[in-house]
């Protein structure tokens, strides 16, 4: 897979190794950064993310943890609050239940709760979604869960320039802020442009043009999206994509941009679809966009059930290119 | 906005013929209306002032809807009502038209499935998106691209004139309401071959003193005697609605037109029992003429409480008619053919009609058909009485 856009003075490198480079810079820019986690030291991090880290900053800055997600991500909130800029990495999100008490009840709601006196610049890193063949406890996608919650910022890096540059945006942003990186993109490649050093942590981004249909979804379903407007694009339909990169705040006006010229909208969401980021989506284009649409909305989403082990049943649990093509296509010629 | 048809459920308001202030009287034109029928005027049934035109040109509403208010009426209620529920259930005596006694139904599956963005630009183009027969969008939706198709080609071909008639639209009308009756309405069939002689013989010296305008036809007779034989069997004459049989007091006769290029249509010749021969005559020259122009008035369209269908001299030897609902009961008169009949025992020639009747056997039986039938038969021996 790749980037959609190439450069010619860029340099190619794995999303995995985006997002260690991206944990170097900061790591050797900010004196107060420190990372935590579970087996991110000496076993280099669940998917090598942090590998080789802790020989070259040392165990004070790259922390193993106990199994305990509460105590340690409890650990990160009051870091924060000391000053500190602590990067927490949660192996998956399906483990971040454990913590939710203290992302929700703690890290977004203490500098409401003290009138401001405190900031949590906590940064939270997991791994999220399924097709690793890992079975239902490892495998969801819960990042809409934490979308609803007001107070965190929550970024889903699908390019390896997202993955090189959101943690920097991460850092800066005084409240605190989670960064989900899908399971399937770690060995993608991608090309970095050289002379890049930021992205924007708070804009969607038009990844394809199209006139015929928005195809609106972000991290992993992002490349699925890209390959199902190239099948369209070969049956003469002018598909649009767009990656949210950003799952709240939510970047509206380009969502309700790309509708008001497509007039046609397919969002691709690997949660789940009763209560989805995807039904936000859908819902605010509804209330904002309802005289652009010259079609239904319509949603490609996981289906609703635990995420299955066996290859072909995960496959059929998840969002596929032939489905997004399918939904797509009849909603632009429908049969 | 009256139902001027068994199956109409929304009608489009093309005309207003009168403004607030203009005072109006029962029977005055106040408004022209398009249905699937075509372009049909509608009637006022009260006098007053009109103080308010609430339905705007261009605007396709369901029936029922009002369409206008008018002060002065007997028992008008206030001009706006405070709380519309309460309004609604009220009958209104200051509706425009009076909605006949026909069911409004407005299923959700009559509503146009357009979709925002089509409905908008059909909007902003003053299109009315009703005329776009096929939509190409999901569900068959009118979508954009057809509202752009139908501006594009109104443009090229103007579309016909708004007081014509569509022909396609009332095949769809004439397709609905004939299904309905076949599907809901068990009929049972009559018939009766009927002896003219007499008829045919009064007529011959009826017209051999007159001018042409003047001279009647045999369908004459035939709406005539069909007509004044249901005082005899009023079960016959009315309408079946919500599971129940309402008799009509008046005898308001839909008479069946065949309209060039295809089309039927049945307005009414009111009180047909009570008019003499020269009058149906000319009652029915108008509704001809005025049914091909596709200038028929709504209560026209709304009033008959029973259908006479009459093939004349092209048609076939007799006809069974599907019943046109709410009505429960239709009369055909065949081709007069001559052929050999018995008269006091020996077999003479003689023109000889049909008559059929297709009733609703919810309401009656066979039995009051039979003696329905043998009353046409009797009165059209003598003719001198019609």
């Amino acid at each position: 897979m790749n980037t959609p856009q190439a450069n010619a003075a860029a340099t190619r490198m794995t999303y995995r190794e985006a997002c260690k480079q991206a944990l170097r810079e900061a790591l050797l820019s900010d004196s107060r950064v420190f990372l935590m986690g579970e087996d991110i030291g000496r076993y280099g991090g669940c998917y090598a993310v942090t590998k080789g880290l802790l020989e070259e900053f040392g165990e004070e800055r790259i922390r193993d943890t106990p199994l305990s997600e509460s105590a340690f991500v409890g650990a990160g909130v009051g870091a924060a609050m000391a000053g500190m800029r602590p990067i927490v990495e949660i192996m998956t999100v399906n483990f971040s239940l454990l913590a939710l008490d203290q992302i929700l009840n703690n890290a977004v709601t203490i500098p409401h709760m003290s009138g401001g006196q405190f900031a949590i610049p906590l940064v939270i890193r997991m791994a999220t979604g399924g097709g690793r063949r890992v079975g239902a406890q490892h495998s969801r996608s819960l990042e809409g869960w934490y979308a609803h919650i007001p107070g965190l910022r929550v970024l889903t890096p699908a390019t390896v320039e997202d993955a090189r540059f959101m943690l920097k945006g991460a850092l800066a942003d005084p409240n605190p802020v989670i960064i989900f990186e899908h399971v399937m993109l770690y060995n993608m490649e991608g090309d970095l442009p050289s002379d890049m050093e930021k992205v924007d942590i708070a804009h969607a981004k038009l990844r394809r043009a199209g006139r015929d249909v928005s195809l609106i979804t972000y991290g992993g379903s992002l490349f699925k999206a890209l390959e199902a407007a190239d099948a369209l694009a070969a049956e003469g339909i002018d598909a649009e994509v767009i990656d949210l990169r950003v799952l709240r705040p939510l970047d509206t006006k380009t969502i309700l941009d790309s509708v008001a010229k497509t007039r046609r909208c397919v969002i691709i969401d690997e949660g789940w679809r009763s209560g989805s980021i995807s039904a936000e989506i859908g819902m605010r284009i509804a209330e904002e966009a309802f005289f652009e649409l010259d079609a239904p909305l319509r949603r490609v989403c996981s289906r609703e059930a635990p995420i299955p082990y066996a290859a072909h049943l995960e496959d059929a649990c998840l969002p596929q290119v032939a489905t997004i093509v399918a939904v797509a296509r009849e909603l632009v010629r429908p049969s | 906005m009256p139902a001027l048809g068994a199956d109409m459920e929304a009608g489009t308001l093309v005309e207003w013929l009168v403004k607030p202030g203009d005072r109006v009287k029962s029977g005055d034109v106040v408004a022209v209306v398009e249905t699937q029928k075509g372009a049909i005027e509608v009637e006022i049934f009260l006098e007053g002032v009109v103080s308010n035109i609430l339905v705007p040109v261009g605007a396709r509403v369901p029936v029922g809807t009002v369409l206008a208010q008018i002060d002065g009426a007997p028992g008008a209620a206030p001009p706006l009502p405070l709380e519309p529920a309460a309004a609604a259930l009220k009958p209104a005596p200051q509706i425009l038209a009076q909605a006949p006694p026909m069911p409004a139904i407005t299923a959700p599956s009559s509503r146009l499935k357009i979709t925002p963005a089509a409905r908008r630009r059909a909007t902003a183009l003053s299109l009315d998106p009703t005329m776009i027969v096929k939509g190409t969008g999901v569900e068959g939706s009118i979508r954009l691209a057809d509202v752009e198709t139908y501006a594009s080609g109104a443009k090229l071909a103007q579309r016909p004139a708004k007081k014509g008639l569509d022909l396609s639209q009332m095949r769809q009308a004439i397709a609905a309401a004939m299904s309905r009756s076949k599907r809901e309405i068990p009929h049972y069939y009559l018939t009766e071959t009927v002896d003219l002689n007499a008829a045919l013989t009064w007529i011959e010296r009826f017209n051999a003193e007159k001018t042409p305008v003047e001279r009647i036809l045999p369908a004459v007779l035939f709406l005539k005697a069909a007509a004044l034989a249901l005082r005899e069997q009023p079960q016959l004459n009315g309408a079946y609605e919500n599971g129940a049989f309402i008799p009509s007091s008046s005898i308001h006769v839909g008479w069946a037109i065949s309209l060039r290029g295809g089309g039927l249509i049945a307005p009414a010749i009111r009180d047909a029992d009570k008019k003499s021969l020269a009058e149906l005559m000319g009652a029915m020259r108008d509704l001809v003429e005025r049914a091909r122009r596709g200038n028929l008035r709504s209560s026209e369209l709304t009033s008959p409480t029973v259908t006479v269908t009459s093939v004349g001299d092209r048609g076939a030897e007799s006809v069974t008619g599907i019943i046109y609902p709410p009505q429960v009961a239709i009369i055909g008169f065949g081709r007069v053919v001559t052929r050999p009949w018995v008269v006091d025992g020996r077999i003479e020639t003689r023109p000889l009609v049909t008559v059929s009747l297709a009733a609703d056997h919810r309401v009656t039986d066979g039995h009051i058909g039979g003696l329905y039938l043998a009353a046409v038969g009797r009165l059209l021996q003598e003719p001198d009485k019609l």
